[in-house]
């Protein structure tokens, strides 16, 4: 790139110097922190926390959470991109703002309206609780509220992707024979490959590290319905640091693996990066 | 309804050339799946998205104006948004500063390890935000790495208003940052070097030149931070100290009333927040839409 202003004088090192000072102070040292802490006493006391039978239970429990709530995701995800990039119609723009609409929702809030419909108060609390289903402290109220917080992660990736891309490939597949699954499995699923990985990153990384929303609709039962980030909160408020930074190591390299993953995506495929976009 | 908001901007055209609501406007066109897809669409969204929403908006209008006045407005509630709202706006202009800075310099210079920052300000996206939540207490603590530091100065931050101010620009940053890059990539040297031919100075340069185009993304990035920062839960409530009435954050207030079955007061006050934040978000569009029919720089 060619000089611009500042450019080779003492005032872009300046400039350098704050930006990197402020990203340090912000970032690399909360990072650090969790890192440190985790091995205050040693990597083998942090094995052994994070080997403890509710840290395990916690684990498990969020792999399940995201491996329900990212699938359906991506199926919802497809559909929503493929109706709004592929047909015309009346709303189109209002339905591709209210896909977005629970990213401007509390977490709290996110948990909040799912206790209203299902908890034992809520609207069909007493029709659940006579058939003695339980939704809110329980696993599928987790998973329900993961799924709303994730729920437009996978559509916005996929639909400005698929919207600059057009109808042409699809269109000619089609009068080539192809039936319509065929068509999306052989010409619209690998142009849109790295766009689907990319939403389905982030999707992940927020699934796995949900906290506001998965808390009010947890319950806290340990070893039942305790996720990582949950059980991270209750050792740390029961002063176990090193074994609540120990599990929290673990979502921090979760999101260094996510971060590194996202990076190499936006290199090799020149997506950018949409996640404070819109 | 959708569909009304959209047709009612434009003139309407005869009744027969009118798109029937949620039919496709192409009637041949030879892709398939439009029910199907559309359909998937329109009921995930209404089984996940609107039916709770609309769980919320009933309970609110079934506790009755003066109810919902009481349990929206009352000193704790009041004193619980005056936090929310007062800490998330000054980390977004702190953000905004910071931001605009950190995007600036990853853009315009080149340095070692450029594109490593440059990834890792996306950081607060990907880490959850218990994780922050309890790292950056933790460093801001009496004996942490930086609490040590200021609280012999008389300045204490964890379990303090400012504490949930950093707790704030730590989950914000990343809003204000990734607007403001693509603009200022695609600004060019052209206009600066411009400037500069004309006479003008640097900080002439800047102000009247690059800040006017970066304006609409920076309050863009600005509005999201403030947004995400209202409702912010996971990164606050370890580092708040959560004193009702002076470091209490509206959402957690939701969560204790809840915790303490008062479902029309954690109601109450979670309509509040979702109506401001509501507000923003259409302000921000309103916003986006003059400026891209001016012709500016908006997206």
């Amino acid at each position: 790139m060619r000089r611009a202003i500042g450019q080779g004088s003492g005032g872009s090192t300046i400039l350098i110097a704050i930006a990197l000072g402020f990203l340090a102070l912000m970032l690399a040292l909360p990072l650090f922190t969790v890192f440190a802490e985790a091995l205050d006493q040693g990597v083998g006391t942090s094995l052994e926390a994070i080997r403890q039978p509710d840290a395990i239970a916690a684990m498990k429990l969020t792999l399940l959470v995201a491996a329900i709530a990212v699938p359906a995701n991506v199926v919802f995800g497809l559909a929503a991109s493929w109706a709004i990039t592929k047909f015309d119609f009346a709303g189109k723009s209002l339905l591709t703002s209210l896909i977005d609409l629970p990213l401007s929702v509390s977490p709290v809030v996110s948990g909040l309206i799912y206790v209203l419909l299902f908890g034992a108060q809520g609207w069909f609390g007493e029709w659940l609780g006579d058939r003695d289903i339980q939704i809110i402290f329980a696993v599928p109220g987790i998973v329900l509220a993961t799924m709303f917080v994730t729920f437009p992660f996978v559509a916005r990736e996929l639909i400005p992707l698929m919207q600059g891309q057009g109808r042409d490939d699809e269109e000619a597949a089609l009068s080539l024979g192809a039936t319509g699954f065929q068509t999306f499995r052989r010409v619209t699923l690998p142009n849109i490959r790295w766009g689907l990985l990319y939403g389905v990153l982030l999707c992940n990384a927020r699934a796995m590290g949900e906290f506001g929303a998965v808390s009010v609709v947890s319950g806290h039962i340990r070893g039942q319905t305790n996720t990582m980030p949950l059980h991270v909160e209750i050792l740390y408020n029961e002063y176990d640091y090193v074994a609540a930074f120990s599990v929290a190591a673990l979502l921090a390299l979760l999101a260094l693996v996510t971060l590194g993953l996202k990076t190499l995506l936006e290199w090799r495929y020149g997506h950018s990066s949409a996640g404070g976009g819109h | 309804m959708p569909g009304a908001a959209d047709t009612a901007l434009a003139p309407l055209p005869p009744r027969s050339e009118r798109p029937r609501l949620l039919q496709p406007r192409v009637r041949r066109s030879i892709i398939p799946g439009f029910g199907l897809t559309l359909g998937l669409t329109v009921g995930w969204l209404s089984l996940i998205v609107f039916l709770p929403l609309a769980a919320l908006a009933l309970k609110a209008a079934g506790m009755g104006p003066a109810e919902f006045a009481h349990a929206a407005l009352g000193g704790r509630a009041i004193a619980a948004y005056k936090v929310s709202f007062g800490a998330a706006l000054v980390a977004a202009l702190v953000n905004a500063v910071f931001g605009t800075l950190v995007a600036w310099v990853l853009v315009r210079y080149r340095f070692p390890g450029r594109r490593l920052v440059g990834a890792m300000v996306d950081l607060p996206f990907a880490l959850p935000t218990a994780v922050a939540g309890i790292a950056l207490t933790t460093l801001y603590a009496e004996h942490g790495l930086i609490g040590a530091l200021l609280v012999p100065l008389g300045v204490k931050v964890a379990f303090t208003w400012l504490g949930i101010t950093v707790a704030l620009t730590f989950v914000g940053m990343p809003f204000v940052v990734r607007s403001i890059e693509p603009v200022l990539a695609d600004l060019g040297h052209d206009v600066e070097e411009a400037a500069a031919t004309l006479g003008a100075n640097r900080l002439q340069t800047f102000n009247r030149v690059i800040f006017p185009a970066i304006f609409p993304a920076l309050l863009t990035g600005f509005a999201m931070a403030f947004a995400r920062g209202v409702g912010e839960y996971g990164s606050v409530i370890f580092i708040a100290g959560n004193m009702p009435y002076r470091t209490e954050i509206a959402p957690l207030l939701i969560v204790t009333q809840l915790e303490q079955y008062d479902y029309n007061g954690a109601s109450a006050i979670a309509v509040v927040l979702l109506l401001a934040s509501f507000a923003m978000l259409v302000v921000l569009n309103l916003y986006q839409a003059y400026i891209a029919r001016r012709g500016g720089r908006g997206e």
